[in-house]
């Protein structure tokens, strides 16, 4: 019996290997997909299935590590031997997009039924749209809510997370006032750009102006937040302190060393793994709050999405892998497997992400994202808000003074893309360009 | 027409010869034309344009810069910590591995060590490892909680140093890790050199009385004296030209402290795609080399004489 149907497997197994050789011969396709980390490990199980629904395209994953995936990218283009579709951070989209790396998309997914921009989150849709196209499909998303101890702050007096700027300050001033030495309301890692580029986003500012073309930080939109970011650290409700300061943030959350934190869903397992279990029931997310309540309350569009390189022979193909990882069954499975968020709403259905109370935070909070600035420079940008917000920290330097430092670097920094842009402007018969940086 | 025919004959010898000599170093002239002028000059070129991403999208974004890259990069802090960070691990770290060299092939040249081959060997086997996998094992040595080197000190009552993650103690960290990497191949010249030193002048020194430091200065050091210049031109040099150690090891952190000249031009030219700037970065190295090699060669010009 046994043997019998074994053997059947077996001819069933060769008839169908010896079906898919024949039309193998006909066309075989060897797609190469750049993922990057955990990402690129973990998709190889879903590419192994799209490889038997599509028989004539192998697909082979190269995983990149993050910290090299940068260079690797813009060096492969350099190089003309980029893949065929690779995983891109979200802000590095403008960048691959200005050098007319990858290939608009729009075309594909006015015929998809899978891809739909209303299927997705509206922010982090936005945040690969440049020039009305869209370059880049949401993969996996992220963003910044606030991580919390609830005991903390019960014994301070609130039941729950206030959702205005001022609400917030008054819960963080009265959790102060019971701290002991050595603890602070908040951890605001000085090194990262990301905390005063958010409230500067909850407040209406939109960081660069005239098209990229300008800083607009020295603004009352950004100056606003700004002044409040650094009000935290003056009035001692934050620790100065780094990332690389605080050997152990874990360790310091359970020690009550800080009763908040902004930071992203990956240390939803991190705080499961290493808090102790007696501090399991006491803490917990919310969203983050804004200047004028919940509604204003944004966060980061961040996360991961897919694009097509111009330089790949099958494009067609590489959209189908495309679509395939963007259906709600195999996102839902992606995120078992690495537990990125995954990007398509209909994904979260599911009981193991609509269930879980920390999560739903993160479910809130991403239909409050914004995009940072879609210019290929921003990541450069962003090393220099670091510079002057740590400098205002830690050195004493006056909010107007880094403010007007910051917004001058700026200037300096965007003067080729001005160049460009009004060259472009110019000369009407060099549209490449003109439309490339928009 | 006579006169021609007379002065060609008379110069035919001699250009013969020099067309000989020509031929001679024509190959050596042509690589270093292609492999050093070349690059030198294109990057020189380079030094003067803005050439950056949108330069890669499409070359007529590039332009002319003149001095820009340069006097913007005086002002830049970052390259001025870079430069400092530098100096101190090319000016502690240098001498120190000169030193821990000649150390150890004085040691391995010393009459009574047994097994010299075997030591020998196992002294190098670090500058013929891959950096990259010998910076994972010491990155575990330098972990601040597991790391052998804080149980070591521990064990002598010592605090744990957190090695690459406080901007203090990176740099040091870096530099043992260099000094370890590199002190081999050093050595062997050293030895080479040692073994050079007439055995006769020993004795004569040991006739006169001399005890092993006075002949070590007054017999050892004076006949070193080639060597060791050679050694400091090459080994300031390279590390000058520090990078593979803190890529691999602190990307440049905590805090830049180990963020050196040429890891800086690579974040400039890899990272942000300032190839321009990278470019500038990469010549006033080559300033900054070439002058300090030229102070070293005539230091041991006066010292010689």
């Amino acid at each position: 019996m046994l043997r019998g149907r074994a053997l059947r497997g077996l001819i069933a197994a060769c008839a169908l290997t010896a079906c898919r050789g024949a039309e193998a011969r006909e066309q075989r396709i060897t797609l190469r997909f750049w993922a990057m980390g955990a990402e690129g490990e973990n998709v190889q199980v879903l590419v192994r299935e799209f490889e038997q629904l599509h028989p004539n395209v192998d697909v082979r994953v190269q995983q990149i590590p993050w910290t090299a995936a940068h260079e690797k990218l813009l060096t492969a283009y350099v190089g003309n031997v980029t893949p065929d579709l690779a995983q891109l951070g979200n802000t590095w989209v403008p960048e691959l997009q200005a050098v007319s790396a990858i290939l608009p998309l729009d075309q594909y997914v006015a015929h998809s039924q899978v891809v739909k921009s209303s299927r997705v989150f509206p922010g982090i849709w936005e945040t690969n749209i440049i020039n009305d196209t869209i370059y880049a499909i949401p993969w996996y998303v992220d963003t910044r809510v606030l991580f919390y101890r609830k005991d903390i702050l019960a014994a301070a007096g609130y039941d729950s997370m206030p959702q205005t700027w001022a609400g917030w300050r008054d819960a963080m001033l009265a959790i102060q006032k019971k701290a002991g030495t050595r603890q602070w309301a908040i951890f605001l890692p000085t090194n990262e750009w990301m905390q005063p580029v958010v409230l500067g986003l909850q407040n209406q500012s939109p960081l660069l102006r005239d098209g990229g073309r300008f800083g607009a930080f020295e603004e009352p939109a950004f100056r606003g937040a700004f002044e409040f970011y650094i009000k935290l650290f003056r009035d001692g409700l934050a620790p100065v302190a780094g990332n690389n300061d605080i050997a152990n943030p874990y360790q310091e959350f359970a020690r009550g060393t800080f009763a908040m934190w902004i930071t992203g869903p990956w240390n939803i397992g991190e705080f499961r793994r290493r808090l102790p279990p007696e501090m399991q029931s006491s803490w917990a997310t919310a969203p983050l709050p804004g200047p004028t309540g919940a509604s204003s309350g944004v966060s980061n569009a961040g996360g991961s999405s897919l694009v097509v390189f111009k330089g790949s022979a099958h494009p067609k193909e590489a959209w189908e892998l495309i679509e395939f990882l963007s259906r709600a069954d195999i996102q839902r499975r992606f995120y078992h497997l690495t537990g990125d968020l995954p990007a398509q709403i209909d994904a979260w259905q599911d009981t193991s992400l609509v269930g879980d109370p920390y999560l739903a935070a993160f479910y809130t909070q991403l239909h409050r994202v914004r995009p940072t600035p879609k210019v290929p420079e921003w990541e450069f940008l962003t090393s220099k808000i670091i510079e002057v917000s740590e400098r205002s920290i830690r050195g004493g330097l006056s909010t107007d003074r880094a403010l007007t430092e910051l917004d001058a670097m700026v200037i300096r920094i965007l003067e080729k893309r001005r160049w460009i842009l009004s060259r472009a402007a110019h000369a009407p018969g060099d549209t490449a360009a003109a439309v490339k940086l928009r | 027409m006579t006169r021609t025919r007379a002065q060609i004959a008379a110069k035919t010898p001699e250009w013969r010869a020099s067309r000989a000599g020509w031929l001679f170093i024509a190959p050596a002239i042509v690589l270093i034309g292609v492999f050093f002028f070349l690059p030198v000059g294109a990057s020189l070129l380079l030094s003067i344009t803005d050439f950056d991403l949108y330069a890669i999208a499409n070359p007529a974004n590039v332009r002319l810069v003149g001095t820009r890259n340069y006097t913007e990069l005086l002002q830049n802090p970052t390259f001025w910590l870079a430069l400092k960070n530098t100096f101190y691990f090319a000016l502690i770290g240098g001498p120190l591995t000169v030193a821990t060299s000649l150390g150890a092939a004085l040691l391995l040249n010393a009459k009574v060590v047994r097994f010299k081959t075997l030591f020998r060997t196992i002294y190098f086997l670090p500058f013929v490892t891959t950096l990259v996998a010998v910076a994972i094992v010491w990155r575990y040595l330098y972990h601040p909680q597991y790391g052998f080197l804080n149980y070591a000190l521990g064990a002598v009552g010592i605090h744990p140093v957190d090695w690459l993650g406080d901007p203090r103690w990176a740099m040091p960290a870096i530099i043992l890790l260099a000094v370890w990497k590199n002190f081999g191949y050093n050595m062997l010249i050293f030895i080479a050199g040692l073994q050079a030193v007439p055995e006769d002048l020993y004795e004569a020194a040991a006739l006169d009385g001399a005890g092993a430091v006075r002949q070590f200065w007054h017999v050892t050091l004076p006949n070193l004296a080639p060597t060791f210049f050679f050694v400091g031109v090459v080994t300031m040099i390279g590390y000058f030209q520090l990078f593979a150690e803190p890529y691999v090891m602190t990307t440049g952190g905590p805090l830049g402290a180990t963020t050196s000249l040429v890891l800086f031009m690579y974040e400039e030219g890899f990272r942000w795609w300032r190839l321009g700037v990278a470019a500038s970065i990469a010549f006033l190295l080559f300033l900054i080399i070439l002058v300090w090699t030229a102070i070293q060669l005539r230091l041991e010009r006066r010292l010689a004489a």
